[in-house]
């Protein structure tokens, strides 16, 4: 039974949400122009790991963040609270401080001193976040105090003292929430904020969300992404689990990553927060803020595929066509207006043929004349970041009227438009970026150029 | 305003289900609450008697398998998976959904507020300690990935990310459409039923599954919150250890488990002739943006998600016939939210019954509010109110000085219910729901 209620948006009840600032910490560096220069020169930044010694595990290579520190952009009086955040924590605070700067913002935290440019009642925060692993050489170190004369680690000494070695505020660290936390302390956003954890979907699912409550008049603002790093010891070995990492590519890291490529073997770890500010176009127009694009629509789906425990993708995306096909209804365009994509494209063969077959199941013969583009040969997996870093590159796209290099595709599968091509201008009215994800849940959101 | 909604807009109720430390038939667990009863005991999970608080809410004796038609699909399911799918069928089979042929399945969503995986504590410390170098005081990576591969077991960890529920329950529904897991702390559940119902006001599907589960009863869960000194230490007398509104109470005490609602439009429920249990009417959500451990002093943050909620449900506050607490136990908590109440409720704050099952149930933290919602439209049913227990007269907190149903179950006439719940972090959400439309 399908029940096609027109939507708040087909009955002129909606309000119109532009991207005003994009805000990004990847491998590139901080900030969309770094990222930017990088895809558009064809320089991958995937490299060896360096934070550890990777040579334990079969892949060895990631996208990694260097030189980024919280402390060395929050202002003096939260420097303090940089001990308690992850990793995860600290890129999400490196994005929403670009956001705000790129949106020529005046908050709390990019500048203390002078005067705030938005209500804070009326600003939202929804920032997804993944599984945050507790940094080891801390808890390990207070494990190692609840060992009995054999070695062995002892309960009961953990109960009655060893615990007591872990900071009293250790467990804040790492809960999901606690990006959205610090963002709306140190931004001072009062509205509604939420927290989606659905691997790499969660930053797609977060804008979407956050077009919804500004659609809906709960705010005026948002900021929307997502930030994770997996590049510790838990997360590498929870990622091998997945058999989803490229492993024969650790000589040659920038070649890894083979989006839609015949030769695909898998992808790489990333790290990376990506934030956007979403903002009403009344609000944006009276502070004379010129946009990146509109967001004109959102659509979310779930992949159940019966042979459940195998974790494989459904081979025909089925998720992935509902979300994409409901994000163009609201859009009110045809598919073959879309005239960009940026798709998961994480170069696990599997993966990309569901994906693939999705894509083809809603544009059909369109596809082939619709070019791919994917980041993840740049800067690999940035689960619960990608979506949104991937969103902020197409809204560059979008105001530079430039597709960025696509690099290791020689062999695209299934016709796609994604073979290996320097950067170059395009026309861009409206883009497509999708998002599936480990787990089954999907995302589709539509930019239009303004 | 919930007067101008189409029947289109409105968003009912139509199967709920639950698996708690009370049990996991919903009738029961209802029974249990009004009597008073009190789950909380020694932890028998893993051995606790050396920690601080050794004791807590759990789901004792529970199995998934009778509840599912599909168990070769979730042979690997962790703790929080195995209670969504408990919970999530209950309710379903509560709504005659699965025996609609007309269902369109990928118009069906699922909204979650589930938590982490429950940790492989021991396997994890010994690939920790297997790896540590004590010299330099950090971990050998090589040498600790060499110790994961042998002691590690891969599903455990996969289970381990919150979307693993929404996985789990989605493959068991065979329901495609949005789906979404949030993980704000102990609000989630509440917020993940709130943002479920603007989903369904939106038109973006016809029904969504809606709720939480979590537990945290682990040892690095229980060592969380004992470092946090936001558990109870009442080790001499579990039962009485959760003492929400209780000038002697000295943290919360955590349970495990989960709630469901099958949520859909009136127009659609109509349409199918199913039997409605209430209707959501109102949802309030905002963040504290204050600090990461404390609420604001003000309570700035529940106050505005209570009055949002409120305005959302078109009501005034005198409308309010039953809160159902966030009352935790601890003594910031129940002394700000009571602050919260007395502002938005002004004089009639005094004259509004609120209780907190969580004096019986423990803190399910992310599963809290879906299974206190449920208990909220149970209320409403059966014009009876679940107590605080282990209120004493001789204990009261002139910081608490409402209605909180001390002790015993109370009959009342409830026709607006509604419900808090707050997380660390500074996350308020607040639900209201009124008996079922005429």
């Amino acid at each position: 039974m399908l029940i096609n209620l027109p939507n708040a948006r087909e009955t002129g009840m909606s309000r119109r949400v532009w991207i005003t600032g994009l805000g990004t910490v990847t491998a590139a560096g901080v900030g969309i122009d770094p990222l930017w220069e990088a895809v558009c020169a064809g320089e991958s930044k995937i490299r060896r790991i360096e934070r550890f010694d990777p040579s334990g595990f079969a892949s060895q290579i990631a996208g990694e963040v260097r030189d980024f520190k919280a402390n060395k952009i929050v202002p003096k009086s939260y420097r303090k609270s940089v001990k308690l955040m992850a990793r995860d924590i600290e890129l999400a605070m490196g994005a929403a401080d670009a956001a705000v700067r790129d949106a020529a913002l005046i908050s709390p935290g990019s500048q203390p001193d002078d005067e705030r440019t938005y209500p804070a009642t009326r600003t939202g925060c929804n920032i997804g976040a993944g599984l945050i692993a507790a940094e080891l050489n801390e808890l390990t170190y207070a494990l190692a105090t609840a060992r009995d004369e054999d070695g062995q680690f002892d309960l009961g000494a953990w109960g009655r003292a060893g615990m007591n070695e872990l900071t009293p505020l250790w467990l804040l660290k790492y809960l999901p929430n606690m990006l959205s936390c610090h963002v709306t302390i140190l931004h001072d956003c009062q509205g509604p904020s939420n927290t989606i954890t659905c691997a790499e979907a969660s930053g797609p699912l977060s804008i979407g969300e956050s077009l919804r409550v500004i659609q809906r008049n709960a705010a005026d603002m948002c900021f929307a992404g997502g930030a994770e790093s997996k590049l510790n010891e838990m997360g590498m070995l929870r990622q091998h689990y997945t058999q989803r990492l490229c492993t024969n590519s650790n000589d040659q890291p920038h070649r890894a990553v083979r989006p839609f490529d015949a030769e695909a073997a898998g992808t790489a770890m990333g790290e990376g927060g990506g934030l956007v500010i979403l903002e009403s176009a009344e609000t944006a127009e009276r502070r004379g803020v010129t946009p990146y694009a509109e967001l004109i629509g959102f659509g979310a789906g779930q992949t159940y595929y019966p042979q459940g425990n195998s974790l494989e993708p459904d081979p025909q995306g089925r998720g992935l066509a509902t979300a994409i096909r409901a994000a163009l209804r609201e859009a009110q365009i045809e598919p073959a207006q879309v005239d960009l994509m940026a798709p998961f494209g994480s170069g696990v063969p599997a993966y990309d043929r569901a994906e693939a077959a999705a894509l083809r199941s809603v544009f059909g013969d369109a596809l082939d004349a619709i070019p791919l583009w994917s980041a993840k040969p740049y800067i690999g997996n940035c689960f619960a970041g990608s979506g949104a870093i991937d969103l902020s590159l197409a809204a560059r796209m979008i105001r530079e009227q430039k597709i960025p290099a696509r690099i290791n595709c020689d062999q695209p599968i299934d016709g796609l438009n994604c073979a290996t091509a320097e950067a170059g201008h395009a026309a861009i009215e409206h883009a497509l970026v999708c998002t599936t994800a480990m787990g089954g849940q999907n995302a589709a959101l539509i930019l239009r150029k303004v | 305003m919930s007067m101008n909604r189409s029947d289109n807009e409105r968003v009912v109720i139509t199967g709920m289900g639950c698996v708690t430390p009370l049990g996991w038939d919903l009738e029961q667990v209802w029974a249990k609450l009004l009597a008073g009863t009190s789950a909380i005991r020694p932890i028998e999970q893993f051995d606790a008697s050396s920690f601080p608080t050794t004791f807590a809410a759990e789901v004792r004796g529970y199995d998934w398998r009778p509840f599912v038609r599909h168990p070769e699909r979730h042979e690997h399911a962790g703790a929080n998976s195995s209670f969504a799918l408990g919970a999530g069928r209950q309710a379903w089979a509560m709504s005659g959904l699965d025996d609609d042929g007309a269902l369109d399945r990928d118009r069906v969503g699922i909204y979650l507020g589930s938590g982490e995986g429950s940790l492989d504590f021991f396997n994890y410390v010994a690939t920790n300690l297997a790896g540590w170098n004590a010299a330099k005081r950090e971990i050998d990576t090589a040498q600790w990935a060499t110790a994961a591969s042998q002691q590690m077991d891969r599903w455990r960890e996969i289970e381990q990310e919150p979307n693993m529920p929404l996985y789990h329950l989605a493959a068991e529904l065979e329901v495609g459409g949005p789906a979404y897991n949030c993980l704000t702390a102990c609000a989630a559940s509440t917020q993940a039923i709130g943002e479920a119902v603007e989903i369904l006001r939106r038109g973006d599907a016809d029904v969504m599954v809606a709720g939480g589960a979590h537990t945290m009863i682990h040892p690095l869960g229980m060592t969380g919150f004992i470092r946090l000194t936001a558990l109870s230490g009442r080790n001499d007398d579990p039962a009485t250890a959760s003492r929400p509104f209780n000038a002697t109470r000295d943290g919360f005490v955590l349970g495990e488990g989960s709630g469901m609602v099958v949520l859909e439009s009136l127009a659609h429920a109509r349409r199918r002739g199913a039997a409605i249990h209430g209707e959501v009417l109102g949802y309030g959500s905002s963040a504290d943006a204050f600090r990461v451990t404390d609420m604001h002093p003000e309570a700035r943050g529940a106050i505005a998600a209570i009055r949002d909620a409120l305005e959302d449900a078109g009501l005034q506050p005198e409308a309010i016939d039953y809160i159902s607490a966030h009352g935790t136990g601890t003594s910031e908590n129940d002394e700000q939210e009571t602050r919260a109440v007395s502002a938005v409720f002004g004089g009639h704050a005094a004259k509004v019954p609120i209780s907190s099952i969580k004096s019986m149930v423990g803190h399910l933290i992310a599963a809290a509010g879906s299974v206190e919602l449920i208990t909220c439209i149970l209320a409403m049913r059966d014009g009876k109110l679940p107590p605080t227990i282990n209120l004493r007269d001789d204990q009261r907190d002139y910081h608490c000085p409402l209605d909180y149903v001390p002790n015993v179950a109370r009959d009342a006439e409830v026709r607006y219910a509604l419900s808090n719940s707050f997380g660390f972090g500074g996350q308020n959400d607040t639900l209201i729901v009124a008996r079922p439309p005429q």
